[in-house]
């Protein structure tokens, strides 16, 4: 949907949205030019959360840091905490004498809780999505789901958001005993209730129609952008790293990646908005499926941490030598996308160099690409729907 | 036909005691209070908040109001301008970039106004207070603050909890009069 600018003496008038906006999801300031209702050009402002994680990594050692990662993306810090110690365990790796081996039960202990963990973010995603559409009750839906995820993750790790659980070498200490079938009953519970949050919003016409078209990404564009994740998906290109470049257990898991297909229908296109929303409800499924296969292989608990089948955790003192020289980037898969951490170390303790490559910041980078022409009420179409969470963006 | 108002009462009696009429159930009762706790009363039952929320804890100010825990039970709502707020829950990590935003804020509250200070980092910089250079080492060096809520995030619990005790604090507003400024409290 393009619409054409058109004001009688050419007077624009300056919006200045954020960076206290309940849309913004967090602290995004966007001055907006608007002819009329019609956006001409939207510029973002970033740097209201810049909290100097990367420099903090340069003062401290690095399982020190896995803390700090949960607040680089607090809505699925497990897959943040992941993210980290993957990472570290590759830069441990490229010494022969310093790998660490991780035990199996840790490797689908992970897995696990980093598929609940994208669950719970897809949930505040597309709620969230639906607030911004107007629709507040399908948000405290996702919301009451999420507590369900929230309880879980108390009983694993004693924490409700910032986890600090998964460790590198490891998981920080076992499941609880009698978790795995109330995590099976969530997974069910998840399920019924996604196909009344389905049937709630999804088949809604104002919702539909105003995704439907809103701010369409083609596939050339997403990748020349440097999207990432279900962003990426949405514009119908296929490409998952669990599944294309898979780390940990990821490639003795099955699962659909879900790809945008201009699912609104007549007025829809591939890589609308809608298609973005669509691929993360499928993906909620998706991770409940890998939720289910990574429970059933979950092989049983051994008494000790270092047994290197049932342990949850490899010898500590592995992963408190000192690491290799050199440098790394580990990429994996976030619910925002592929996070890559950038890795450079000089043989000590502590980290020379951390960078973060998130997957919001290139998000918030085409939103003025893709505001001229739309309707001022849409920009908040184009910020829920690729879904960004600020202390990403700024770190 | 009069409503039946149910006994017990509808406004508070607090000081010296308050005059009943009417003693037949069913009666409407008449309760006399000072118009200083009648507005008290209803500040404190009607807290509406600013929805403010930089970061983590902001998740967690989100579910608070969810329907778990359900802050409207408080008369708590949730507002999108400062203009109609009571409460500023600061929740989150504020910069040095956001500080001056975030004063902002607070001035463009109508009195009376109160401020709850949500997690480690809106309370002392938490996390960041030792090593970052752009985190503000809390919020109050810029406004005052009337609750302190500890935690990294704090649970729900813990902010209704400390909610609760602004409530108490609201109680002995003082409208009229000089105010005694009251030391903040750690909830």
């Amino acid at each position: 949907m393009t619409i054409v600018a058109e004001s009688p003496d050419g007077e624009l008038m300056t919006l200045n949205m954020g960076p206290h906006h309940p849309s913004t999801h967090g602290v995004l300031r966007l001055i907006v030019e608007c002819d009329g209702e019609v956006v001409t050009s939207c510029q973002p402002d970033i740097g209201y959360l810049h909290r100097s994680i990367e420099k903090i990594g340069e003062y401290l050692e690095f399982p020190q840091f896995v803390p700090y990662t949960d607040r680089v993306d607090y809505v699925c810090a497990m897959n943040a905490n992941l993210a980290w110690c993957v990472a570290a365990e590759a830069l441990y790796a490229m010494d022969p004498a310093s790998v660490i081996k991780i035990p199996e039960r840790a490797e689908w202990i992970r897995i696990l809780v980093a598929e609940l963990n994208r669950i719970s973010s897809h949930l505040v995603a597309v709620g969230a999505l639906a607030m911004d559409m107007g629709a507040y009750t399908p948000f405290l839906h996702a919301i009451a789901l999420r507590e369900l995820i929230n309880d879980l993750f108390e009983s694993i790790c004693g924490a409700r958001l910032t986890y600090n659980y998964v460790t590198i070498g490891g998981v920080a200490n076992d499941l609880p005993a009698g978790i795995e079938p109330r995590i099976a009953a969530a997974l069910d519970q998840i399920e019924r209730e996604m196909r009344g949050f389905n049937k709630l919003i999804t088949g809604n016409t104002i919702f539909r129609d105003r995704l439907a078209g809103t701010a369409t990404i083609s596939a050339a564009d997403a990748v020349a952008w440097g999207l990432v994740g279900p962003n990426l998906r949405g514009s119908g290109v296929d490409f998952d790293l669990r599944r294309d470049e898979p780390y940990g257990f990821y490639d003795r898991v099955e699962f659909a990646v879900p790809v945008g297909d201009a699912f609104a229908g007549a007025n829809g296109r591939v890589g609308d908005a809608f298609d973005r929303y669509i691929v993360r409800l499928l993906e909620i499924l998706e991770s409940t499926r890998i939720c289910r296969q990574a429970l059933k292989h979950l092989p049983p608990a051994a008494p000790k941490a270092a047994d290197l089948v049932g342990g949850w955790q490899a010898d500590v003192k592995a992963a408190l030598r000192k690491p290799p020289k050199g440098e790394v980037h580990h990429r994996t898969e976030m619910p925002r996308g592929e996070t890559g951490y950038y890795l450079i170390s000089d043989g000590s303790k502590i980290p020379y160099r951390i960078r973060i490559r998130t997957g919001s910041f290139t998000a918030v980078a085409i939103i003025p690409k893709l505001a001229p022409g739309l309707m001022l009420a849409d920009i908040v179409a184009v910020i829920g729907s690729l879904d960004i969470v600020l202390p990403e963006v700024d770190r | 036909m009069v409503d039946p108002v149910p006994s017990g009462s509808i406004c508070p009696v607090r000081t010296g005691g308050g005059l009943t009429v009417g003693s037949r159930p069913g009666d409407c009762e008449l309760h006399l209070t000072a118009v200083e706790d009648f507005l008290n009363w209803g500040k404190e039952h009607s807290l509406f908040y600013l929805l403010f929320a930089t970061a983590c804890c902001g998740i967690e100010l989100m579910q608070t109001g969810g329907p778990r825990y359900d802050v409207d039970r408080l008369g708590m709502i949730p507002r999108a301008s400062p203009r109609q707020a009571d409460l500023l829950i600061v929740a989150g990590t504020i910069t040095h970039k956001m500080a001056s935003r975030a004063k902002r804020l607070w001035e463009q509250m109508a009195e009376p106004r109160w401020v709850v200070s949500m997690g480690s980092c809106a309370n002392a910089g938490g996390p960041f207070s030792k090593f970052s250079y752009s985190v503000l080492n809390g919020i109050d060096k810029h406004f005052p603050v009337d609750i302190y809520v500890p935690g990294c995030p704090p649970r729900p619990e813990a902010l209704i909890d400390g909610v609760i005790e602004l409530r108490e604090r609201v109680r002995r507003w003082q409208t009229l009069g000089v105010r005694p400024r009251d030391a903040a409290v750690i909830a």
